[in-house]
C-alpha cells in the first residue's frame, strides 16, 4: 500500500533525511523513518476509529456480526503492516510502560504461562484478535453448554472497564472473555508487553472450561467486547511523545468517546488516507454529506445514561 | 437531509410474488403489507397498473431474549413468495431469528340463514325453531386474511439473513452469519444443517455467510456468498453437510487498488440467480457482477454503481455507510436493477451496456411523470442538473429493489417510501 522507497515528501516530519542516493528499498529498522508521518497518523487514527466502533459494537443490542468481523479484519491488516513496520512494537512497548501494574486485572497464571509462550512464540506479536473484555463477563452465574451465550450487559460496563488494563489494546483472542474472570490482583510477578495478552487467554488447559462456556456465545457481542484503551501516561521518550502527541488522550476515554462521537470527528486526515489507499489525489470531502446518523447513536445515549 | 420521523415505517424488503400480482413490503416494526396490481377496467382506465394495498398484517413482534438479554428486532428481513397452488397465497416472512409461513386468502361470502344462530350469532333457542332452512352463501365486502400456517423458529443462533425457496416446491432454505439450514414448509419442528463455517475456536472467525439462494431448476444445488466476495456453489448431493463446496468464485484483487477498506467493500451483500440457472448475479459495495456458473475465476461482466465513492471510502467507513447491503434484481437477465444513495438507483442492460441512474423522490417523480436521468459529477466541472458526490445524502438509501417477473414494472423501496415506476407504454 505505501510502498518502500517511494520518495518521501517534503511536508513529511522532521526526521533525519536520509542522505543521497538511498532511494531503494529501506532496512526493517529504517521502514519506519522512511514512512510518512502523516500516513501512519491517518493509520493509528483509522485504527482508533475501528477500534471504537467495536467498542461501540457492544452497545448495541444486537451487534452486526458482519460489520464486526470486517472492522476486526480491518484492524487486523493494519496491525500487520505496523508490524512490519516496527510501529507496533513501538506503540505497545509504550502502552506497557505507561500502565501501572496494580491496575492489571490478569491471572497470574495466565501472565506466568505467557512467558513460556512468548519465549517460544519469539519477537511477533501475536495476530491481532478481538477479545471479549467484559464489561462484567458474569459467566460464572450461567454455567451452561453449548449453544447458550453468556449474558453481557450494558450496565456493568462502567465500572468494569476502567479497572481494565491497557492490555486490551491487543486484546485477545474471539469470544475469550472469560479469561478476564478471574480477575485477581497481579503479584507482579509476571510483567509482560500487552502484546503478548494476546496470548494469553488462549484456550488452554483450565481455560477450556471456560471456552466451552463461550464457544457458541453471541461472538458478535462476545467477540468485540470493550476495549479499554488506556489512557496512556506521559510517555518519558520524546519519540513515543510525537507518535501520540496529535492523538488527542481524551479519545480513549469511553465517556468523551461516546460523546466525541456525536461531534463531527476530523474529516481532513481521512481524506489522505483515502487519497493514499485510492487511486490517486482527489478532491477533498466535506463532511456535511457523511455525518453518522445520529440516531442510533442517540439511542446509545439513552441506554447508557439510562434516561 | 431527510430523518423518517416513524423509523418502525422504513421498509426492509421488497418481493412481487410469481405472477406480478401481488407485492410485498415488509417494514422494520415487523409489519408486511401487501399491494396488488389492480385489474385493469374498461370504465376507468386510470387506474390501469396501479398497485393498491391488498393486505397488512403484523408479521412478527419484537422478542427479549432473557438469556442473553438481548432485544430480538421484528424487522422483517427477508419475505419470499410460494408459488401460487391454489386460491391462497403463501409467503415466507423472516426476522433475525424466526421465519413464518403466511397465509393469504380472501373472503368474499358468507353464510347466512342458520338455524341455530341468528344473524348477530346468538344461540337460538331450539324450542322455538318451527322450520328449517339451508343457509345461503351471500357477496360480502372482500376481507383479506393473513393468518400464520408455520412458525419455524429456534434454528438460528445467528441473524438470518437470506431465505429461498427450493425449485422442488417442498423445502426451503434459511442463512444466518455462519450457518445455512434446510427446512421442508411442512415440518416446524427440526430442520438440517446444511453448511456451517463457525470456526472451532471462535478467535479464528475472519468470515462470516452474507446471502444464499437456492438454483432456480436444481433442487439440490445453492450458492452462499461470504463477507470475503466470495461465492461458494454447494450440491446437496455430495455430503449432508455442504461445507466442501462444489464450486468456488472469486475474482482475484488487484493489487494496484488494494487498501485498508479493500475486503470490506468486497463483501457481497446479495446474491441472485439468472432465470435459466447458468449465471448469477452478486452485489457488492461498489458494483454488480456476472457470474458464468461455469467460470470460477472472475466474472463474465462487471457493472459500477457508484464508482465514484472509491476515493470516500474512509469517510463512508467513518459513518458506516460502508456495512450498508444492497440488494440487486434483474429482469430476465437483459436489465440488471440496484440501488445506490440519495435516493438514486441505477439500471444497467446488458445488451446494449447502456445505464442509467433514476432518482426515487416526491420532488422528482409526479405520478406519471417520466423520470429524468441524473448524473453524478465526479470531479472537474459540474454540469448544470448535475449532483456532485460531495452534495449527495447518504441518509437516502435504495437497499431494495424488485423487479416484476413479466412486465417493465419495478417496486424501489426509498426508506420509508414505495416508488412504483413502469414503462410507458404508447
Amino acid at each position: 500500500m505505501f510502498p518502500k522507497g517511494t520518495k518521501r515528501k517534503f511536508s513529511d516530519s522532521g526526521e533525519e533525511p536520509v542522505s543521497g542516493g538511498d532511494q531503494g528499498p529501506a532496512a526493517p529498522s529504517a521502514a519506519a523513518r522512511t514512512l510518512s508521518s502523516s500516513y501512519s497518523l491517518q493509520r493509528q487514527s483509522l485504527l482508533d476509529m475501528s477500534l471504537i466502533k467495536l467498542q461501540l459494537c457492544h452497545m448495541l443490542v444486537e451487534p452486526n456480526l458482519c460489520r464486526s468481523v470486517l472492522i476486526a479484519n480491518t484492524v487486523r491488516q493494519i496491525q500487520e503492516e505496523m508490524t512490519q513496520d516496527g510501529t507496533w512494537q513501538i506503540m505497545t512497548q509504550a502502552l506497557a510502560a505507561a500502565q501501572c501494574p496494580a491496575d492489571r486485572l490478569v491471572a497470574t497464571e495466565v501472565l506466568c504461562r505467557q512467558t513460556d509462550a512468548a519465549a517460544q512464540a519469539g519477537q511477533s506479536p501475536k495476530p491481532f484478535s478481538v477479545v471479549g473484555l467484559e464489561e462484567g463477563y458474569h459467566s460464572e452465574e450461567v454455567v451452561m453448554e453449548g449453544d447458550v451465550e453468556t449474558e453481557v450487559t450494558m450496565s456493568t460496563l462502567s465500572p468494569v472497564s476502567p479497572q481494565l488494563s491497557s492490555a486490551s489494546y491487543l486484546a485477545g483472542p474471539f469470544g475469550m472473555g472469560p479469561c478476564w474472570e478471574e480477575e485477581e490482583e497481579e503479584d507482579g510477578e509476571c510483567e509482560e508487553d500487552e502484546e503478548e495478552d494476546s496470548e494469553e487467554c488462549v484456550s488452554e488447559g483450565e481455560e477450556a472450561e471456560r471456552d466451552h462456556l463461550s464457544a457458541d456465545s453471541r461472538t458478535g457481542e462476545q467477540v468485540f467486547g470493550t476495549f479499554e484503551i488506556k489512557h496512556p501516561a506521559p510517555p518519558p521518550d520524546p519519540a513515543l511523545e510525537e507518535l501520540f502527541s496529535d492523538v488527542d488522550p481524551s479519545y480513549y476515554d469511553l465517556d468523551t468517546v461516546l460523546t466525541g462521537m456525536q461531534s463531527t470527528p476530523k474529516m481532513g486526515p481521512y481524506d489522505l488516507l483515502e487519497s493514499l489507499s485510492s487511486h490517486g489525489p482527489t478532491a477533498l470531502s466535506s463532511s456535511s454529506s457523511c455525518r453518522s446518523d445520529l440516531n442510533e447513536l442517540d439511542h446509545i445515549m439513552e441506554i447508557i445514561v439510562g434516561s | 437531509s431527510d430523518f423518517c420521523l416513524f423509523p418502525a415505517d422504513i421498509i426492509s424488503t421488497v418481493e412481487f410474488n410469481y405472477s406480478g400480482e401481488l407485492l410485498a413490503t415488509g417494514d422494520k416494526g415487523g409489519r408486511v403489507v401487501i399491494f396488488q396490481h389492480e385489474q385493469e377496467s374498461k370504465n376507468r382506465p386510470h387506474l390501469r397498473g396501479e398497485y393498491n394495498v391488498y393486505s397488512t398484517f403484523q408479521s412478527h413482534e419484537p422478542e427479549f431474549d432473557y438469556l442473553k438479554s438481548l432485544e430480538i428486532e421484528e424487522k422483517i428481513n427477508k419475505i419470499r413468495w410460494l408459488p401460487q397452488q391454489n386460491a391462497a397465497h403463501f409467503l415466507l416472512s423472516t426476522n433475525d431469528k424466526t421465519i413464518k409461513l403466511w397465509k393469504i386468502s380472501e373472503r368474499d361470502k358468507r353464510a347466512e340463514g342458520y338455524n341455530l344462530k341468528d344473524e348477530d350469532g346468538r344461540l337460538r333457542d331450539p324450542f322455538r325453531i318451527t322450520s328449517l332452512r339451508v343457509p345461503v352463501l351471500m357477496p360480502m365486502d372482500l376481507m383479506v386474511e393473513a393468518s400464520p400456517r408455520r412458525i419455524f423458529a429456534n434454528a438460528h443462533t445467528y441473524h438470518i439473513n437470506s431465505i429461498s425457496v427450493n425449485s422442488d416446491h417442498e423445502t426451503y432454505l434459511s442463512a444466518d452469519d455462519l450457518r445455512i439450514n434446510l427446512w421442508h414448509l411442512e415440518i416446524t419442528d427440526r430442520s438440517f444443517n446444511i453448511v456451517d463455517i463457525k470456526p472451532a475456536n471462535m478467535e479464528e472467525l475472519t468470515e462470516v455467510i452474507t446471502a444464499a439462494e437456492c438454483h432456480p431448476h436444481q433442487c439440490n444445488v445453492f450458492v452462499y456468498s461470504s463477507s470475503k466476495g466470495t461465492i461458494r456453489l454447494c450440491d446437496m448431493r455430495a455430503a449432508a453437510l455442504c461445507d466442501r463446496h462444489s464450486k468456488f468464485f472469486e475474482e482475484p484483487e488487484d493489487p494496484s487498488s488494494r487498501s485498508f477498506f479493500s475486503e470490506i467493500i468486497s463483501s457481497i451483500s446479495d446474491v441472485k440467480f439468472s432465470h435459466s440457472g447458468r449465471y448469477m448475479m452478486t452485489r457488492d459495495y461498489l458494483s454488480v457482477k456476472v457470474w458464468d456458473l461455469n467460470m470460477e475465476n472472475r466474472p463474465v461482466e462487471t457493472y459500477q454503481v457508484h464508482e465514484y465513492l472509491r476515493s470516500k471510502l474512509c469517510s463512508l467507513y467513518e459513518n458506516d455507510c460502508i456495512f450498508d447491503k444492497f440488494e440487486c434484481y434483474s429482469y430476465w437477465f437483459f436489465a440488471i436493477m440496484t440501488g445506490s444513495y440519495n435516493n438514486f438507483f441505477r439500471m444497467f442492460d446488458r445488451n446494449t451496456r447502456r445505464d442509467i441512474t433514476l432518482e426515487a423522490s416526491r420532488e422528482s417523480s409526479k405520478p406519471r411523470a417520466t423520470l429524468k436521468p441524473r448524473k453524478v459529477s465526479t470531479g472537474g466541472k459540474r454540469k448544470k442538473d448535475e449532483i456532485s458526490v460531495d452534495s449527495l445524502d447518504f441518509n437516502k438509501k435504495i437497499l431494495h429493489t424488485a423487479w416484476h417477473p413479466k412486465d417493465n414494472v419495478i417496486a424501489v423501496a426509498a426508506t420509508n417510501n414505495l416508488y412504483i415506476f413502469q414503462d410507458k407504454i404508447n
